[in-house]
């Protein structure tokens, strides 16, 4: 708190320094080392053990044993030995008892994950708190209701599961990605062998407790930490019989080429450039803590973020002015700070990134804008910045920032604006700001992106599809179309 | 007849071959190569001579499809259904040249195919307007928001046709792909391609936008690996496609993040499901609030 030096002993009208809020890091009960999950034992793996760090204060966090090619094997094998045996011979509705016991127990550790999840990724607590783990425990929750519908979800009859799924995720959401993942494979019967991302590993070994707590038949859930050269073996293993990976389009690529030829079933969650289109009839108030929200939730590491601004020229004065001021009210610091709305980059290796393409925005000729919050002067943190003046060909426009970074561009019609919106390799998500409810509709349906988001931004549900378009990848995760990424519905006909 | 008549004796009269061409953007031109290779019957009697379609020409098509793709995609589905079962009408008062066509080629059952191929459109047509409802809907989330999914077609797919079943598999592989509004540019069966060159003067006379569908005569060996890493290329049905021609297809659909559909070998006598529908839509999810209800009991809209 600071005084006014004009009027010592009278807090400064304008001054909108919070007390701090922390919440407690001992929540979190975060031990010195965990293990792999393989089995159903907590196991060290044949790999170097990782130092996990918290970006906050970059200092290490836990020690993580890792997974070496050898272990995949045994993974592998487990998950098939569990397949052909224990979880193959539940009934649907035994096998979505489990899921709700899952679901259940997350929701009892709920804070407890929540803190983990902050002090391992960086994310801002009363992110965790309440979006990521109550909506990984959500998706279990929905996902348990299918195990026994399956002949209602509208693929046949009979629909089969696949068999031994192999999944890798990132660390933007790392629990509710792992949920996302391991929800849809077991309700439609299948088992897994998942790996999470390199930086923050910590989360799903808790949820592997919860899974030995609920008793879950051993085998059915397997989870490798580790890193690229895990998640490679994994989906080269010949005994996957369905791929599921989540990152960076580059990455997708790669893994699409190596399933070539292979027969292996394959979904594709990767990277996206949304726009965010704001026209001159919109509510610009809401547009912009839309704007915000698109842009900023989660430090802008987020595939389907509203990293486009396209804005409708006659209003876009006014609307990078109010978001301008709006963005420099926001917290950047502490992720544990109740009150923190922008925490820390996940990793010295992303925060290189986002700055380096960053840089690139000034150097091709866009108008650097950056909120004047103070940075703390440890961990790994990016201020909120907003590029004017940014033209299409730019790369702060073509490529995914993944980072606190917003372009703004402009535009004149609704058809120049889906134009623009459109003129991407990507097509996972955009918004839609507009009073007019045509205009919505309209704008919605000639958009190319698997998500679109009308006066809203960045709501995700288990039951609402989610996937891109375009080299965003394919499949989607949640509803029914999410159930059918784990289905074989072949056997129905030609 | 008097004796002077016009009309020949049908024993003498030479019949008028005809010229086997591709077909893009609803016209027929020969191949921009100028090559032709000559297609036989079962004991190796000439029967035609086929377009060899080129590079150029998939890329053609491909363009061809991606101009159609708008219209056909924006569409009603009732106008779609109506559509392509007009193309059944079509093929049905054809059915006569069908039957000879696959006959003079040596593939079984000239007659129950071709019926079974009318049929198989039919079915399709009326799948244009079921697909939203069936695959898509309005989502129940835990929030105040409208939220519902509807099936969209991918966009441009290209098809490489089965080799064998040159009627019935051609079109089991080229309708659903249009039902749901994509476009196609399909790559015939090699060795037998007259059907699929006859099913394109079915096309032409249906009602179906040209664009929609392009057919092309040739080696798939030689055209299909451009046409798989074109990147206005959306999808990939490599349903006649097989061993290392499949793989390596498959591998340069990565360039782009193509969606692939390379099933096993299938019998297309059998009932259709959904699959092949399932295979090039995507699904779009939209949100808008709906305003939540108010402490005071009020609406928040």
């Amino acid at each position: 708190m600071t005084l006014d030096p004009h009027s010592p002993g009278v807090r400064a009208a304008t001054d909108w320094d919070y007390a701090p809020a922390p919440e407690s890091a001992a929540i979190g009960r975060v031990r010195d080392r965990y293990q792999m999950f393989v089995g159903g034992s907590f196991v060290d793996g044949g790999g170097d053990d990782l130092e996990t760090l918290n970006p906050a204060t970059a200092q290490p966090l836990s020690t993580v044993s890792t997974a070496s090619v050898a272990d995949v094997d045994v993974a592998v094998g487990h998950a098939r030995k569990a397949f052909e045996g224990s979880w193959s011979r539940l009934s649907g509705a035994e096998r979505g008892k489990y899921l709700f016991r899952i679901a259940r127990s997350i929701a009892e550790r709920a804070r407890e994950l929540a803190v983990v999840e902050t002090l391992d990724n960086g994310k801002p607590i009363k992110e965790s708190r309440d979006v990521d783990i109550p909506t990984a425990a959500a998706h279990f929750f929905y996902h348990a209701g299918w195990a026994d519908k399956l002949q209602h979800a509208g693929f046949g009859p009979s629909p089969q599961p696949l068999g031994v799924v192999g999944q890798v995720i990132p660390w933007n959401f790392p629990l509710l990605m792992a949920a996302w993942k391991i929800a849809p494979a077991l309700a439609a019967g299948n088992t897994v062998v998942i790996k999470p991302a390199e930086t923050t590993p910590l989360s799903i070994l808790v949820l592997a407790e919860i899974l030995a707590d609920a008793d879950l038949p051993p085998g059915v859930v397997n989870i490798l930490p580790g890193a690229g050269d895990i998640g490679k073996a994994l989906v080269q293993h010949p005994g996957i019989d369905k791929v599921a990976f989540t990152g960076s389009t580059q990455v997708g690529k790669q893994i699409q080429r190596a399933l070539a030829g292979t027969g292996r079933r394959l979904t594709l969650e990767l990277g996206g450039k949304a726009a965010n289109i704001v026209f001159d009839d919109a509510p610009i108030d809401q547009a912009v803590e839309g704007i915000v929200n698109g842009i900023f939730f989660n430090q802008g590491h987020v595939c389907c973020a509203g990293s486009r601004l396209l804005v409708q020229e006659s209003v876009a004065d006014e609307v990078v002015a109010k978001l301008q001021e709006r963005i420099s009210t926001l917290r950047l610091g502490d992720p544990m700070d109740k009150n923190t709305d922008i925490g820390a980059i996940n990793s010295a290796e992303q925060l290189s990134r986002v700055t380096a393409l960053a840089a690139t925005g000034e150097d091709e000729g866009a108008v650097r804008w950056t909120s004047p919050c103070p940075v703390p002067d440890r961990g790994f943190f990016f201020p909120p910045t907003v590029f004017t003046n940014v033209s299409q060909s730019m790369r702060i426009a073509r490529e995914e920032i993944f980072g606190p970074v917003l372009s703004v561009l402009t535009f004149r019609t609704p058809d120049e604006a889906v134009a623009k919106a459109n003129n991407t390799p990507y097509g996972l998500s955009a918004g839609v700001w507009t009073e007019k409810g045509s205009r919505i509709l309209g704008v919605a349906s000639a958009l190319r992106a698997g998500v679109v988001w009308a006066n809203t931004f960045n709501r995700f549900d288990p039951t609402a599809a989610f996937g891109g378009y375009k080299e965003s990848g394919f499949g989607r995760e949640g509803g029914r179309s999410g159930l059918a990424a784990y289905l074989n519905t072949d056997d129905e006909g030609i | 007849m008097s004796d002077d008549s016009e009309f020949a004796e049908s024993g003498d009269r030479l019949a008028v071959a005809k010229t086997y061409k591709l077909f893009i953007g609803g016209a027929f031109p020969r191949s921009e190569s100028g090559r032709t290779y000559q297609v036989t019957d079962a004991d190796g009697h000439f029967l035609a001579n086929v377009a060899r379609g080129s590079r150029k020409d998939g890329r053609d098509a491909v363009s061809a499809a991606r101009k159609a793709f708008g219209g056909w995609s924006g569409a009603t589905a009732y106008n779609r259904g109506q559509v392509i079962y007009r193309i059944a009408e079509m093929l049905e008062g054809r059915r006569a040249q069908f039957v000879d066509l696959l006959r003079d080629g040596g593939e079984g059952q000239p007659g129950p195919v071709v019926d079974a191929a009318i049929d198989r459109i039919v079915h399709y047509a009326g799948w244009t307007d079921k697909l939203a409802a069936v695959f898509g809907g309005a989502n129940p989330v835990a929030g105040p928001f409208f939220s519902f999914s509807a099936p969209e077609p991918t966009g441009v797919v290209v098809a490489v046709a089965p080799q064998q079943d040159s009627l019935l598999g051609l079109v089991s592989v080229i309708a659903p792909i249009i039902t749901s509004g994509n476009t196609v540019v399909v790559l015939a069966s090699q060795t037998r391609p007259l059907a699929a060159v006859a099913l394109a003067e079915v096309l032409a006379t249906s009602d179906l936008p040209g664009g929609v569908v392009n057919i092309l005569t040739g080696d798939p060996a030689e055209i299909a690996p451009h046409l798989a890493a074109h990147g206005d290329v959306d999808a990939l049905d490599l349903t006649g496609a097989e061993g290392d021609l499949r793989t390596s297809l498959e591998r340069s659909a990565a360039g782009t993040v193509k969606r692939v559909y390379a099933p096993p070998i299938s019998d297309f006598g059998r009932v259709p499901g959904t699959v092949r529908l399932r295979a090039f839509l995507e699904t779009k999810t939209v949100w808008h609030p709906t305003g939540a209800l108010s402490l005071g009991g009020g609406g928040g809209y």
